[in-house]
């Protein structure tokens, strides 16, 4: 293996910063959940690198590691008809490359 | 006679027979297995070892980590920042685990569910329970936890918010929940004993401590 090449991937992201979920849905195994795709949140934390379980589900090695985050949402910007109450929130593993920086109007 | 009388013959429930021919995965599984036995990449002493490891766990495990974490805010502090490092320090062993403790307090109730199929701290509660694998609580815990909560008893009022951990990638959580009034000075045994595998996943608060 060579090690250089498989160096993880930098975050982008940091703690506070507002960030939006792809809105994409390309084929194969996924982790980015649905109802997530396209909404805005903030990063609630760095997790470190992991090979990328998409390509790992297909028997490839993953790299390099691509930087996970728990991303915090508003129940009310997910379901736009949530019933309890607006200070309700949702933690999301959510890797790198599904996220594009948010904007400031969140 | 109940209904359970008639179903169960023996007066206990079992697990029922599958005497049906294997499906194609429950053939891939076991021709997999062979083979690596076959091949000596894993024995079956180490398979039937693991085996009994993952049955033997329990939730009695994750609750010493609760007890010590409500009368060691030192120890708490740690547990929040590597759930990991906090399980070892305690001799429970986790192996790859990446454990993410979070505080249930007076003002935020956790609660936690894997949307995509069935992530569990298992070294800290055992298997996971049916209820947690299924679709209805899986879909649901995302899109109404309160009324979810509430069908487990666990009612929140509308000033506490609640928040939810969709274990979706490779951390695992743990709920610690909030420590029940009127246990002072009680000792770590005695707290670890009011701790449930309900209450570490969320559905549930801590038990209260009767009259």
């Amino acid at each position: 293996m060579i090690v250089a090449a498989s160096a993880p991937l930098s975050p982008r992201f940091r703690p506070g910063d507002r960030v939006r979920v792809r809105r994409a849905d390309p084929p194969g195994h996924l982790r980015t959940p649905f109802y997530c795709r396209g909404r805005a949140g903030r990063i609630e934390r760095f997790c470190g690198a992991f090979p990328n379980p998409e390509e790992l589900a297909y028997n490839r090695a993953g790299l390099p590691s691509q930087p996970l985050y728990r991303v915090r949402f508003r129940q009310t910007e997910l379901w736009p008809d949530y019933t309890g109450s607006a200070a309700d929130t949702i933690e999301i593993e959510i890797y790198q490359h599904w996220l594009e920086p948010g904007e400031a109007t969140e | 006679m109940s209904e359970l009388d008639e179903d169960h013959h023996h007066g206990h429930p079992t697990a029922p027979d599958e005497d049906g021919p294997l499906g194609y995965y429950r053939t891939l599984e076991v021709a997999v297995r062979e083979l690596l036995i076959a091949k000596g990449v894993i024995t079956v002493e180490a398979l039937r070892r693991q085996i009994e490891l993952m049955d033997g766990a329990h939730a009695g495990r994750g609750s010493l980590l609760v007890a010590r974490a409500w009368v060691d805010p030192a120890f708490k502090a740690r547990a929040l920042e590597d759930g990991s490092a906090a399980c070892r320090e305690l001799g429970l062993e986790v192996g790859a685990l990446r454990l993410i403790v979070v505080e249930s307090t007076e003002r935020l109730h956790n609660l936690v569910v894997c949307t995509l199929c069935s992530c569990y701290p298992r070294p800290l509660l055992g298997l996971p329970p049916d209820w947690y694998k299924s679709r209805a609580y899986r879909a649901r815990a995302v899109r109404e936890p309160r009324a979810v909560l509430a069908e487990f008893g666990t009612l929140i009022p509308d000033e506490i918010e609640v928040r939810v951990h969709d274990s979706t990638a490779d951390m695992r959580y743990l709920v610690l929940p909030e420590r029940p009034a009127d246990t002072e000075g009680w000792s770590e045994e005695q707290l670890a004993a009011l701790v449930t595998r309900d209450a570490m996943i969320g559905v549930a608060r801590a038990i209260r401590p009767g009259p």
